[in-house]
């Protein structure tokens, strides 16, 4: 069993009237990647200033690396690296300058600083423009500076705020690479707060879907779409001349089944009501005599998983 | 305390200072028009008023109606020599404190203000240093920059106004003990002043230029000194001056204090 490297309990921060955080609890454990998932205004960039020390809660705890925040604040943010929503990258100095002094401030060894430096510009991609003011650079070498910037001191835990933002395609699988290296190989615990739904589902072992600061699930990827997508589409192959019967069978099945079938080259797309549902549509189908071919669910996402939760915290409402 | 980022910070923030035109050109230009080219005007202007037909009498008047410690001061010399002496040691002693007030202002408005309008300031709240080593690490690098700048300055000034005194006084006469008080004990305060003011003001200055103006103010003070020894109602003797250096010491201590109790990462982050 891994050990906890964020422990958070009852944590509350308001701002005035509005509540950013509000009763938050979860664990992280050591070598995870752990996604924070969330509209904007969710309660994630505080959540991550809240477990840096960087923000005073007004209610709860957390242990960070089995260090309080707010009172080890300094030991705590030598070992953690956080990159923020805007990278925050000084225009005005160099590529390596900007590394070098976050090296220096960071305590590398100052033996290491320009073999480190040099190896973080070479992986990604920077090396060319390592003496080029940065105000000349693009948002996505921005990015990928910011990146570098995060990781000069081989940080225990990341914090990355949308460590994909404004990368092209390639730039962004090489960051996810790197994220699940990081995780793999070296045990590093990342804590990966992101929009992107489908990256998330890609990285992380375990996600947090947070709703106006409240935790709206937590679980694996898999956890959470067993648990919360209710419907979820089916392709079905009939024989060609039993379509009609098919179609008519389906649509009677209203317990089984949410909406009426496409039909698509000569094949069904039903949405059922989950994964249940299947054995129970296809014994429908075999008692009317339809012969089946082939039936194949859509697999769900993250995505359908928080659009589930967008519903259902709507309809509460 | 964390030295090491301590001083990671000020080597950021005077690389970033060197870079930006706006901050450095003030910088240069205000030491160079006060040390390089002021001794120069000052030492001819006794000949000058002389071509222009008027005598020295008038400046004689002016000095007349000065306090009697520095008519006494400058009773060893002959009228053109006091002149020069009046204008060069004494006159322009409070505009000296301009260039450190000034250089500390610049650089620290763009040390707090200007990081925040950068967007800069949330990677380096994150660093490991505490709310005091960022304070302290803000704090020098302004201080540090402006006393080099007060010192280079002085330099040039000691050597512009004796080569330009040369020809009436005949010897090295600058500086006076007064002056060195001036330079060691004075100008750090006064830098200390300018700073210490902006850190006040850019907690709620939405820029550089905005901070920059608003904490403009802080120069009024050496103004009052200007005119206070102007119109003869004071003059820079070395207990003045030492005094002077005692009040602006307090007064930076005080307000550094209470910038010290406003700067807080939570406040700053939540400003962001």
């Amino acid at each position: 069993m891994s050990a906890t490297v964020i422990h958070v309990e009852n944590l509350t921060r308001r701002f005035g009237d509005n509540i950013a955080v509000n009763d938050l609890s979860f664990e992280v454990k050591a070598g995870e990647v752990f996604g924070f998932l969330g509209h904007n205004g969710a309660g994630k960039t505080t959540t991550v200033r809240l477990l840096n020390g960087v923000l005073e809660a007004h209610s709860g705890s957390m242990r960070v690396l089995d260090l309080d925040p707010l009172h080890d604040g300094p030991s705590l943010r030598a070992r953690t690296g956080v990159l923020t929503e805007s990278a925050s990258v000084e225009n005005r100095l160099t590529a390596r300058d900007n590394l070098l002094i976050y090296a220096d401030l960071f305590g590398v060894p100052r033996e290491k600083i320009p073999a480190r430096v040099s190896e973080l510009l070479d992986f990604f991609g920077l090396s060319e423009h390592a003496e080029e003011k940065v105000e000349g650079f693009s948002t996505g070498m921005r990015q990928r500076l910011a990146l570098a910037r995060t990781l000069l001191h081989d940080p225990e835990v990341l914090f990355l705020d949308e460590p994909t933002a404004g990368l092209d395609p390639i730039a962004a699988n090489q960051v996810n690479e790197l994220i699940a290296n990081l995780s793999a190989e070296k045990g590093r615990t990342v804590f990966l707060c992101t929009h992107n739904l489908v990256e998330a589902q890609k990285l992380c072992d375990r996600v947090v879907v947070m709703e106006h600061g409240k935790l709206a699930a937590i679980g694996t990827p898999l956890d959470l779409m067993q648990q919360y997508v209710r419907r979820l589409d089916v392709d079905i192959e009939v024989a060609p001349d039993q379509l009609d019967i098919a179609l008519d069978a389906l649509s009677s099945a209203s317990s089984l089944t949410r909406g009426l079938s496409r039909q698509v080259n000569g094949k069904l797309t039903q949405t059922v009501t989950g994964r249940d549902a299947i054995p129970s549509l296809v014994n429908l189908l075999v008692q009317k005599g339809i012969h089946v071919y082939h039936i194949a669910a859509h697999q769900p996402s993250l995505e359908d998983v928080y659009f589930a939760l967008h519903r259902e915290k709507e309809a509460l409402q | 305390m964390n030295w090491r980022a301590v001083f990671a910070i000020v080597r950021k923030d005077l690389k970033i200072v060197l870079q930006n035109k706006g901050v450095l050109i003030p910088i240069i230009l205000v030491p160079l028009i006060l040390f390089g080219l002021l001794p120069w005007i000052s030492a001819l202007a006794p000949s000058m008023v002389n071509m222009g037909g008027t005598s020295l009498d008038e400046i004689a008047t002016l000095i007349a109606q000065m306090p009697v410690g520095l008519r006494t001061e400058l009773a060893p010399y002959t009228l053109e020599q006091q002149s020069i002496v009046f204008f060069l040691v004494y006159m322009l002693a409070p505009m000296f404190l301009i260039v450190p007030l000034m250089v500390a202002s610049v650089i620290a408005a763009d040390s707090f203000a200007g990081e925040r309008e950068r967007r800069t300031l949330e990677s380096l709240l994150y660093s490991p240093t505490s709310d005091r080593e960022l304070f302290i690490a803000k704090l020098l690098s302004s201080w540090l920059a402006a006393i080099v700048v007060a010192l280079a300055g002085f330099l040039l000034y000691v050597i512009m106004a004796n080569a330009a005194a040369w020809s009436t006084l005949g010897r090295i006469f600058f500086p006076n003990w007064m002056w060195i008080v001036l330079v060691l004990w004075v100008s750090p305060a006064a830098a200390g002043l300018g700073l210490s003011t902006m850190v006040l003001v850019s907690g709620r200055a939405q820029g550089f230029q905005d901070a920059y103006q608003t904490g403009g103010a802080v120069v009024l003070p050496i103004l009052l000194l200007m005119f206070g020894q102007l119109s003869g109602a004071m003059y820079f003797s070395i207990w003045v001056v030492f005094f002077i250096g005692l009040i602006l010491w307090v007064i930076d201590i005080a307000l550094i204090w209470f910038g010290s109790k406003i700067f807080r990462r939570g406040r700053l982050i939540a400003r962001l």
